[in-house]
Parts: C-alpha cells; structure tokens; sequence
C-alpha cells in the first residue's frame, strides 16, 4: 500500500490557483525529492500533507490526501494525531527558546507524556538518530539557541522524530547550512529511511539526486513529471524537466 | 578613477559639508531633549529634597496643610496604582492574546484595534467624567479607591492591549507553525513558546503603564480623590488621596501658599521617584525574565 496518496490537488491562496490537478503516491520508506523553480508550489504541496495550511486564512483546497490510507482532510480527523504522525521540519531551523533537551521533550508533553525516564529515552535515542548526541551530550541543560545554524537543523529534526512519525516533511532542511552541515544531513536522510517515509524539497539537483528514491518535477503550480531519480536525471520525458535539471533555466 | 583620491571636487566637498551639518543639527536637538528632562529633573529635587525626611514621608499633613507629611497620598496612590493595575491588566492581556492569537485577521479585529486606539486618544479627564457617571453614580460606588481604580484601569486599557499585542506580534510565525507541527494545539503553543517568549516584553509594557496611572490627575478627581484626609482608607469603598491630586491642591488653594510651597516640591518629588523606581523595576524584571531568551 502507498504511504501517501494525492489525489487531483487543487489549492487557493483566496483567488491565486497555487497548485493544478496533482496526483500522486509516496510509497513506504522511500525518499521523495521536490524539484523545481522557485514559487512554483513545492512548499504548498509539503505543507498540504501534514494540514500546516491550514494556519494560513483564505485558502481553498480540493481533491484528497490519503496518508496510511486514511483522508487526512475528512471531517473529524484528529489533527493534532496526524501532525504527530507526519512531522515535518522547516527550511530554517527554528528551534524553542529552551534547552536543548526540552526542544526535543515539548513534542512529547504537548502529546501528554509524563513519564519522564520515557521522555529521557527519547532525547536520547533522537539526538542520536540525528547524529548530534556527541556533540551536545554534555550541554542538554543550555539553551538551543548556543547552537550552530547545522545543529540548531539537526536538532530540529531530533525533535521531529521524537515523537515518532512514519513520515518526515522537510522543506530545504539544508538550505541555511554549509556543505559539511548539509553532507550530514543528507547522510541523516538516507540512514533514517529505513524507518521513515520521507518528502524533501530541496533546489539542490546534486542533492536530490544523491538522496531521493523519486523525484517529482513542479513548474507554475503544476507537475510536470514524477518518476524514479535517475529517470529524471538521466531521461526525463519532459523537455521542460531536462532544461530545469541542465540549469538552462529556474 | 584616475583622479587623485587625495583630492576633492567641489561637488564632494559640498556633499561632506551638508552631511556634517545635518548631522549636527540632529544631534543637536537631541541633545537638547535630554537637556530639558535634565533641567525639570533637577529643578524638582533642588527645591524638594530639603523637604523630604522620614516624618514627611510617614505622617499626615497637619496644621491646614502648611507642616507634615503626604504618607496618605502616598499609600492613596499605591492604592490606585494595584487597583486599576487589577482590572486592565488581565481584561487588557487576554483581548491581546485574543486579537493577536485567536482572532481571524478580518474586519471585527480591525475595528476593535480602531477603537481602543480611539479610546487612548480621549483625554483622561473624559474618563473621569465618564466614571463619576458610571462608577460613583450610577453604579453607586461613591467617592471610593473602587471607583478611582476602575476609571484609571479603563485609561490604561488601550495601553495594556497594544504593549500586549505588540509583544506577540514580534513573536515570528515560525515558532508557532514549529510547535503546531509537533502536534500542539493553538493553547499550548501559547503557554509554552509564545508566552514565555513574549513576557518580558509584555511585563515591560504592563510596568510602563502603571507609571503612567500614578501621575494621572483627572481622573481621579471625580471619582476619588479627597482634598484631606489624615487617616488612611479603610476599605476599597472609601475615598483616599493621592500624590498628584495633593500637589495640585496644595500648590492653588490652602491657607497659606507661600508656606505650602516646599511641600509641593516635596511632594512632586516624591510622585517623581515612585515613577522612577516602577520604570527601574521594570528595566530590571525585563532583564531578569529576559535572561535565557533570546529571538534568533
Ligand atoms: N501564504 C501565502 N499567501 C498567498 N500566496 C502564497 C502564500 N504562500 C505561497 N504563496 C504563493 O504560492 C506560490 C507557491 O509558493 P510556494 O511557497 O509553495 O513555492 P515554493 O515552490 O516552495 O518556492 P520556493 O522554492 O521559493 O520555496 C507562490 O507563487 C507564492 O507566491
Ligand atoms: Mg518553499
């Protein structure tokens, strides 16, 4: 079965049609590139996943999401459950002004953990799917923001996983980051597939080619092409995809 | 570019001179503001602290006003300060949190900002018309510290929303989608990261416009404030006085004006480090809340 499953999108900023007729499936534990020019709806789409647009007033969205098979936008759903299900981590690093082991404990109490040896566990467990347990492991009582721009990242991604969803959004995780920040975390992405599906927007081709499974093409709110990585790297259908992925625009 | 960079033309030269000019002109004039707060600083603790010793702060005026103390008006005012400080700030904190945070960013917000920006422009003597109306008539109140704290907590309403509102609005988004996506709900996200991010600010604010209550004559001057009253209130329905309605008095009527006239500068002075001592109280707890906060 498809992890998640998009049927016919279509999405309103009030009157601007942001995403056209987008259809399609995520399968579990593969990692899922999001290509294409700036302003073209990557973002949009990532956020429709885990309802994050649902923050933003005035927009209209139809067509389905199925996530686990489930329609995340039915009447009724839980979203506070859902969120907890599909994670997501944002393209600049935001984490809470607090120490770093409670950025990673809030996903846990806010979902009404106590039991604080669990919560414990868990920072711990994260930090070091995260790769970041060696190098705060004797700080976790200072304050996240004594971080570096790439940990201040990594953490956030710890503090994503805390909670333990199936499914990880990240949108430009590496953007903010130097390459030795970034080559850690496309490293992290590839290593927590194996228990993660995961939706990564990123503008960097190398980068999408390096880590993703699949790839999908957007242009002007509409998908272009959506197929296994080095299809599109390598032969894409469109002649649209092969001028973004050569540079020759975007 | 193969001119001499020693040399000017004409056109820098002047360029240089009108950029030192303007400059000196604002600083200048900023220069000046601190000189005048300078100046009526001065003036008043030159004139008031020869008053000013244990008995003056701890007794009750006597013999029509021309000898004692103001400890009266001292606690009158603290009075007022808590009371009105009791009714708008949490009235005040929630419609911020409510405007800000909950709200839909529509028509009915943009009319309740509208009007509490309104209501901070009527003049407080207004206010004090409007309380003597409503709180000790028609509400029957009387002169009371109840009646004087309501009208002085409507005053500083506006002030309390918008120092609250502005702090959450600093507050960028980010933190908020942050703890949203972990499964948070819109409360907890409130209580957890924006509030405790937000509070120093907030607490500065609140601070400030309790400075602001304490100097406020008008209105108090329908609604509670008494001409003399040598013992100290008994209860929230009795009238009481307050600093700056005895310097009022005290410097345009009483027995002997000439005699008043150092317990006037006394008791401006007075007013003037009970104001002080909020906006350092507030410098501080901003620094003390603050510590571990920082936006990034
Ligand atoms: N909150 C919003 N309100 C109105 N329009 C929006 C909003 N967010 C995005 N848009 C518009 O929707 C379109 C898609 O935006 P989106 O952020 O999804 O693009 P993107 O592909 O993520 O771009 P980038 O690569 O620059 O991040 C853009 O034209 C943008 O202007
Ligand atoms: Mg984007």
């Amino acid at each position: 079965m498809n992890k998640i499953e998009i049927k016919d999108i279509h999405f309103y900023y009030g009157d601007f049609h942001a995403l056209k007729n987008i259809s399609m499936n995520v399968e579990p534990n593969s990692v899922v590139a999001f290509i294409g020019p700036s302003g073209c709806g990557k973002t949009t789409l990532l956020r429709l996943i885990n309802r994050m647009n649902d923050l933003i007033p005035n927009t209209r969205l139809s067509g389905k999401i199925l996530v686990d098979g489930n329609d995340i936008y039915q009447k009724g759903v839980a979203i506070d459950r859902l969120r907890k299900n599909v994670g997501m981590v944002f393209q600049r690093p935001n984490p809470f002004p607090k120490s770093i082991y409670e950025n990673i404990a809030y996903g846990l109490r806010v979902n009404g953990i106590r039991n604080e040896k669990f919560i414990r566990q868990r920072v711990e467990k994260t930090l070091q799917d995260a790769a970041l347990w060696e190098e705060v492991k004797d700080k976790l009582k200072k304050s996240a923001f004594e971080l570096s721009g790439g940990q201040q990242q990594r953490l956030c991604i710890a503090r994503a996983m805390a909670i333990s969803p199936s499914v990880l959004l990240m949108d430009e995780p590496a953007s903010a980051l130097d390459p030795v920040a970034t080559a850690k975390i496309e490293e992290l992405v590839r290593e927590l597939k194996k228990e993660y599906t995961i939706v990564i927007v990123t503008h960097n081709m190398q980068q999408a080619a390096r880590i993703s499974d699949k790839t999908a093409y957007f242009y002007l709110g509409e998908m272009i092409e959506y197929d296994k990585t080095n299809i599109i790297f390598t032969n894409p259908a469109k002649e649209s995809t092969q001028n973004y992925i050569t540079g020759r625009f975007g | 570019m193969n001119k001499k960079h020693t040399t000017s033309t004409k056109y820098e030269t002047k360029k240089r001179f009108i950029q030192r000019f303007t400059f000196t002109v604002i600083r200048l004039f900023s220069y000046s503001v601190v000189g005048i707060l300078i100046l009526i600083l001065s003036f008043i603790i030159i004139k008031g602290i020869g008053v000013i010793n244990w008995n003056f702060l701890t007794s009750a005026p006597a013999e029509g006003m021309t000898k004692g103390g103001v400890f009266p008006a001292i606690i009158g005012t603290l009075c007022l300060i808590a009371g009105s400080a009791l009714l708008s700030f949490p009235v005040g904190i929630m419609s911020g949190i409510y405007m800000n945070e909950y709200a839909k960013k529509g028509i009915i917000v943009r009319f309740i900002r509208v009007m509490t920006n309104n209501l901070s422009g009527i003049p407080s003597i207004v206010f004090g018309l409007f309380g003597m109306v409503f709180f000790v008539n028609k509400l029957g109140f009387g002169d009371s510290i109840l009646s004087g704290s309501l009208t002085l907590g409507l005053l500083c309403l506006p002030l309390v929303i918008r120092t609250t509102e502005e702090a959450l609005k600093a507050i960028p988004d980010s933190y908020r989608e942050g703890s949203r996506a972990l499964g948070a709900t819109k409360l907890q996200t409130l209580r957890k990261v924006i509030l405790p991010m937000a509070n120093p600010n907030i607490l500065t604010g609140l601070i400030l416009s309790l400075g602001r209550v304490s100097g406020e004559t008008a209105p108090i001057l329908f609604t509670c404030a008494a001409y003399f009253l040598p013992h100290l209130p008994q209860s929230i329905f009795d009238q009481c006085m307050a600093l700056p309605y005895h310097l009022y008095v005290i410097s345009t009527s009483g027995t002997d004006l000439e005699a008043q006239r150092p317990i006037a500068y006394g008791t401006a002075l007075v007013l003037i480090i009970i104001v002080l001592l909020i906006n350092l109280l507030a410098n501080i707890l901003r620094r003390h809340v603050g510590k571990n906060i920082r936006i990034n």
